[in-house]
């Protein structure tokens, strides 16, 4: 019997193995950020140890980083920068440092130095660690103390997981986005679904999307349940790679491209579990509660508990639509935000960004509505300010910010006030998520954008002929397409 | 880290499923670099409430928290292990955890307990009607015991050892350093070692000297 790409990747990193006891798997690549770190070189440093690959270490600020100019006012956050400054120093672990080219969201900047490639083994003291796993990389999040222990080892200790297939059949309708196929199918599994699973998302529709679209869908499978997410390398994925700083180069390239052609699923490889979803049956999804599960299309309206299945969703829906403060019948489209939030390691790359201001462009964002565009990179901010996007945005009264996480997870400055309801590109629509009290509701750069200019949750099709002036730099040469 | 073995303590019932680590401890928490303090952070928004099962006075030297399916998923945040950890807790029940949380409450020696949905629901009844009650968890035996209602649980096995032996993990991977030494000089050429290189930004030559630096 043939073996899934999961099973692959994991099989050729086996360091040891042993009855009754986890697998050690090597780890090809750890990205550290300032948040989930310094406990773990405080424990190194404690026990006398060492990191033992800082070549095989990268450390970026992201998590608790202003997006704004100036200094980090925040002594509580600045000390913790200052503590990842000093142990990269002190462990000689490259770092990129807020400000400069390579700085970004951690799962941003993997992929665009090249560092994520296919059929490696990657982590991070992050849960959206999954990202990556759209290069057909084994990557998933880990705690702390694995951290440490990857640090200290450059392996972990793990039980093999299950294997689940995602199969997404036919194309995505115009207006619907990768986005869309992620809300989709944690709705579908619910956000305990993937639990033990790692899940590999093939068929045409993904087939189809460029990378920054599998890395969305990657991206949001622990909203799933799922450690990781998983899609074979193809033509796509190698093109992406290709002359980027840390790809290989000359014989190496071959050669390493001969073996990500090998990592495919096998056809006879058999998943624990396997689910299907139309992708041509696909519209925007807009989650109306407190976990990514609870979504609807755009279409619909806010639901009932009463007519939900069990006892446990029912109490959970009940909940949430008090937090939310969202009365059951209400059309989504009628559901008024204050802010929109435009970023994150789920949706603030490059074509996110041209995705929203293609929607933005001679239009204005609605007078009640704040609507903040935070590139992933400080890479991705650059070569949106190349392609004029950064003037659109502002055009439209939106606000362009410096890279990082931003207001995706209540940290750093960028937080909504209390009861503020937020229509987010992010992951993630926990209570308290965006600050305290405050209220998300997930949602594509489509719907984000086209909801910043009508101020209520809505789909680029609600809107009208744009009547606002058109972009300033129309001439700019930059206007091209990106190689895929 | 310390040896578990069996434990008995006040039991806390928080009856919701879908509990995030964001809800055990919110971001604002993660900001610091120490290892201690993180008990003032737990269920801090909830906390702000006066009838959180927490702020009752029956409760407050719970030790094993009995909840709803799906404990702990969302972010990695170890933090959330160490919350519950410095606020008293040494056992979690629950029918379902999220996989991070589950992994590293295993590293810290918190024990997470996966008891049957029907026997949780029976132990929280049995918590709400008897406020303040103990529970007794038993790892060799893998039972939890809460007055004449008898569970069994479900934890891996290579957690259990390490738990029942006090083991640190790190130090037994050590043990194996000439495999790990053997693996690396088999690794293909082609794979990736980190520079500083960045390039110029992606696909474009831009100039970098306008950004903002940092403070």
């Amino acid at each position: 019997m043939g073996h899934t790409l999961a099973e692959k990747v994991w099989r050729s990193h086996v360091v040891r193995q042993a009855e009754g006891e986890p697998d050690l798997l090597y780890i090809d690549l750890h990205l550290v950020h300032e948040v989930t770190s310094p406990q773990a070189f405080e424990g190194l440093t404690a026990a006398g140890r060492t990191v033992r690959r800082p070549d095989l270490t990268v450390a970026t600020e992201d998590h608790n980083v202003p997006t704004t100019p100036g200094p980090v006012l925040d002594l509580i956050s600045k000390t913790q920068l200052e503590a990842l400054t000093a142990n990269c120093a002190k462990f000689g672990i490259v770092h990129h440092r807020r400000g400069r080219l390579g700085q970004g969201i951690v799962h941003v900047i993997g992929p665009e130095l090249g560092l994520t490639q296919p059929g490696m083994t990657i982590v991070c003291g992050d849960s959206h660690t999954s990202t990556h796993g759209a290069f057909g990389a084994l990557a998933f999040g880990i705690g702390t103390s694995e951290v440490e222990h990857v640090l200290a080892t450059q392996t972990l200790p793990l039980k093999p997981f299950k294997t689940m297939a995602i199969n997404v059949t036919g194309q995505l309708a115009p207006g619907a986005s990768a986005k869309d196929i992620i809300l989709a199918v944690i709705n579908r599994i619910g956000t305990g679904g993937g639990q033990g699973f790692v899940l590999e998302y093939r068929g045409e529709a993904i087939e189809s999307l460029s990378m920054e679209g599998r890395m969305t869908i990657c991206n949001m499978s622990i909203e799933a349940g799922a450690r990781a997410g998983m899609i074979a390398p193809d033509e796509t994925t190698f093109a992406y790679v290709q002359g980027r700083p840390h790809a290989p180069t000359g014989a190496d390239w071959d050669t390493a491209v001969e073996a990500w052609r090998q990592l495919r699923t096998d056809d006879d490889a058999v998943f624990d579990e396997e689910i299907t979803i139309d992708a041509a049956t696909l519209t925007p999804y807009v989650t109306w509660g407190t976990n990514p599960g609870q979504s609807v299309t755009l279409d619909e309206a806010v639901p009932d508990p009463a007519e939900l299945g069990d006892d446990d969703a029912r109490g959970n829906a009940q909940r949430a639509l008090e937090y939310m403060d969202l009365t059951p019948g209400t059309p989504m489209r009628d559901i008024t935000v204050d802010a929109v939030f435009l970023g994150s390691c789920t949706n603030g790359r490059i074509e996110d960004l041209r995705l929203a201001a293609s929607v933005l462009r001679g239009r204005h964002v609605a007078p009640d509505v704040r609507m903040m565009v935070v590139p992933g990179s400080h890479a991705v901010r650059l070569q949106a300010e190349q392609e004029g996007l950064d003037v659109v945005f502002t055009d439209a009264g939106a606000e362009w910010r410096l890279a990082g996480c931003s207001m995706c997870l209540g940290m750093n400055p960028d937080q909504l006030a209390p009861q503020e309801r937020c229509a987010s590109t992010s992951n993630r629509n926990f209570e308290g998520r965006q600050g305290a009290r405050s209220r998300t509701h997930l949602v594509s750069p489509a719907v984000a954008a086209a909801t910043a200019v009508r101020g209520t949750l809505s789909a680029p099709t609600d809107l009208d002929t744009p009547t606002g002036p058109g972009p300033r730099h129309t001439s700019d040469p930059t206007h091209q397409e990106v190689p895929a | 880290m310390e040896k578990f073995t069996t434990h008995t303590g006040v039991g806390v019932p928080l009856r919701r499923s879908n509990i995030d680590t964001d809800q055990i401890i919110p971001a604002q928490w993660l900001k610091r670099v120490a290892r201690t303090g993180f008990e003032e952070g737990l269920f801090s928004r909830w906390r702000e409430d006066p009838s959180f099962v927490l702020n009752q006075e029956a409760y407050a030297q719970g030790s094993v928290l009995v909840t709803g399916p799906d404990f702990g998923t969302g972010s990695s945040r170890e933090h959330a292990v160490w919350a519950l950890q410095q606020f008293g807790f040494r056992v979690v029940i629950s029918s379902r955890f999220g996989d991070i949380f589950r992994g590293n409450s295993g590293k810290g020696g918190l024990l997470t307990a996966q008891v049957a949905q029907p026997d949780v629901e029976l132990i929280l009844k049995h918590l709400e009607n008897n406020p303040g009650a103990t529970i007794t968890v038993d790892l060799q035996a893998r039972t939890v015991t809460a007055d004449d209602i008898v569970a069994s649980f479900t934890v891996d096995d290579y957690v259990a050892w390490r738990l029942l032996n006090g083991l640190d993990d790190i130090s037994l991977t050590l043990q194996h350093e000439d495999d790990i030494t053997a693996y690396e000089a088999s690794r293909p050429a082609y794979k990736p070692v980190v520079t500083a290189e960045t390039g110029a930004a992606p696909r474009a030559q831009i100039q970098v000297s306008t950004a903002p630096t940092g403070d």
